[in-house]
């Protein structure tokens, strides 16, 4: 396992006017890994990739580079690329010559060049845009543009900054399947940074959870989103019903005063905890088959689903589901144990859920 | 496109101020004092004195922008890295003495450089050498320096802070080393503000008479002062025409050399 891990960032902690970004922050990054940093704004993301890419140097702490220690080594001299949120495109120069830049410094031959300029325009599917000026291309153009920049340097690892940040959304789709095929093709390892946890959930291989300097979770998309670790993550990661509980016993739940089967264990007895339950994993059935009874509050269409709202024991149960139920029915509520998540209380500011102002 | 006519006083005193006396001077340039057309006042400007005036000039305007652009580019870059409050006001002592009159500030180095003047009084006091460059064109070079310093600063200061830092950042990135990432991205990006000062200096020294009135008495004689003369001395407003005409076409095709230059300078540096 140590053998695969190819940056390894140690103890990073980093402030800004005394406000802490970063707080001892521990992560590594495994070889041919699509990483990616998920959090609100503000939860250091950024940051902590900066500090890979050598644009911020760490307060404390170190980062290792296939075990050597590149803390404080300069942008030029590591040998990782980025593709920056706003392109960064050179507008003084051709495509060609935005291309060729990296390549130019490191005295290559002008047939190498030439070879590599054609084949990074072909991977981001922008063949014979060699002579153009990176004004005259769109958005999402430009940020494949900067993606083959960074990528003819033959990196071992991309960081991508929100890359996708700028684009609309069907763009946006397009580009995520795009950056994965990418992936495939170049067998390089990929850190990505981006607040739209979908974008993570569809990407990533393992996804890093941040909030206010601190990691909450680190998992596969599956692992985060069916087990959130904390109240943040839960609420970060889709929609979701955090309740306060009280753990009876080992797979026994209290959920606002009705007993609920759970397959969790090792949280104690009687002791108090967050339960987390995902909107779709709600099932609406007869008043007398639900564990808890509740009347139909809202009904809104989305498309692929219906989204309720359900008032029982004095919580409002978000439900998503296909079938619709009127608004003012009486409904009961059941979820099968293998979907009731339990959490620890918050422990700390950062592990509570938060809505995401982005 | 209904507000055109908000233009029209511009307009107006465009045609009163700049196209009119444009055209006079045209007119005088072209003609003989009973009004027929000539080329003679043109071909003045060969005479020995006057090539030599302008050839000073030209020397002088030169190193005088020279000058000005390499003291002006490392503070203009010393000022974008500083915070926006800190350059404010760095700027705004630069511009400071601006706002005291032209000739009274020029007046100043007069006084200041006179054989018996300011310098001289101190260096005296303390028994150093004294310095003899009043009347001379090193007065001159410092005067138009003085004089025209901000008009360099700004510009550039203007083109770099327009440059986005990441852009820097992704040169670093592909492996540009901070004196690659000069040359090749920051010095090209920056070239629009470095010709319009080199304009802004340049033309003015070029054609400047106050200065070398003042600080190169009537020792030094620049091409300024040959028309100066022409149209206060001598009353002929057809020769001082023909050669301001003549001046005109030197200093358009100068900037032309500069703004190819320009053009070239993105792709030219590979």
């Amino acid at each position: 396992m140590a053998k695969d891990k190819l940056i390894d960032l140690i103890n990073i902690s980093k402030k800004f006017d005394d406000q802490y970004v970063l707080d001892e922050l521990n992560l590594y990054i495994r070889r041919n890994e699509f990483l990616t940093l998920l959090g609100p704004s503000g939860c250091g993301k950024t940051t902590t990739l900066r500090i890979i890419g050598g644009f911020e140097t760490p307060d404390t702490g170190s980062v290792l580079f296939e075990g050597k220690d590149i803390t404080s080594l300069p942008p030029y001299q590591r040998n990782l690329n980025t593709v920056f949120q706003k392109y960064a495109l050179f507008t003084h120069m051709t495509i060609a010559e935005n291309i060729a830049f990296g390549l130019k410094i490191k005295k290559k031959s002008q047939s190498y060049i030439q070879d590599k300029i054609k084949y990074a325009l072909k991977l981001v599917n922008l063949d014979g845009y060699e002579n153009r000026r990176a004004d005259q291309l769109s958005g999402g153009q430009q940020q494949r543009i900067a993606i083959a920049r960074a990528i003819v340097n033959e990196p071992k690892v991309l960081l991508l900054d929100e890359p996708l940040g700028a684009l609309d959304l069907k763009l946006r789709q397009e580009m995520q399947y795009e950056l994965m095929r990418l992936k495939e093709e170049l067998g390089i390892t990929f850190v990505y940074v981006t607040h739209d946890q979908e974008e993570a959930l569809t990407m990533s291989d393992t996804i890093v959870v941040m909030n206010q300097g601190y990691i909450q979770q680190i998992g596969t998309p599956e692992d985060i989103y069916n087990e959130p670790e904390n109240a943040f993550v839960a609420d970060f990661i889709g929609d979701s019903n955090i309740i306060p509980s009280i753990m009876i016993e080992d797979r026994l739940v209290e959920i606002l005063g009705a007993r609920f089967p759970c397959v969790d264990v090792g949280f104690g007895q009687d002791n108090p905890v967050d339960v987390v339950i995902r909107p779709e994993d709600i099932e609406l059935v007869d008043p007398e088959d639900g564990i808890i009874q509740g009347i139909v509050t809202s009904v809104i269409f989305k498309g692929v689903h219906y989204e309720m709202d359900v008032m029982a024991n004095g919580f409002e149960w978000l439900v998503h589901s296909t079938n619709m139920v009127p608004v003012g029915t009486r409904v009961g509520i059941r979820v099968i144990p293998f979907n009731i998540q339990i959490m620890n209380k918050p422990e700390s500011e950062d592990e509570e859920a938060v809505v995401p102002d982005e | 496109m209904n507000k055109k006519w908000l233009s029209y006083p511009y307009g107006l005193w465009m045609a009163a101020f700049i196209i009119l006396p444009l055209l006079m001077i045209v007119y005088y340039g072209f003609t003989t004092k009973d009004g027929s057309f000539t080329f003679s006042n043109l071909t003045q400007i060969a005479y020995p004195d006057h090539l030599k005036a302008l050839g000073l000039s030209l020397l002088l305007a030169v190193v005088s922008t020279v000058i000005c652009l390499v003291l002006s580019y490392p503070l203009a870059m010393i000022l974008n890295k500083k915070s926006m409050n800190q350059a404010s006001f760095i700027v705004l002592i630069f511009i400071l003495p601006m706002w005291m009159n032209f000739l009274l500030r020029t007046l100043a180095w007069q006084n200041l450089l006179e054989n018996n003047g300011v310098i001289n009084g101190v260096l005296s006091f303390f028994h150093l050498p004294q310095i003899h460059i009043i009347n001379t064109p090193a007065a001159i070079v410092l005067g138009m320096i003085y004089n025209f310093l901000p008009f360099m600063v700004l510009p550039i200061y203007n083109s770099l802070i327009k440059i986005d830092p990441e852009i820097i950042h992704a040169a670093y990135d592909l492996g540009a080393t901070p004196v690659i990432a000069f040359f090749r991205i920051i010095l090209p990006l920056s070239m629009p503000g470095v010709v319009s000062g080199i304009t802004m200096v340049f033309v003015p020294a070029m054609t400047t008479f106050v200065i070398s009135d003042l600080l190169g008495g009537s020792k030094v004689l620049l091409i300024g002062n040959v028309i100066e003369q022409e149209f206060k001395q001598g009353y002929n407003w057809h020769v001082g025409s023909g050669m301001s005409l003549v001046l005109m076409a030197f200093i358009l095709i100068s900037m032309a050399f500069t703004v190819k230059y320009d053009d070239t300078e993105g792709t030219g540096l590979w």
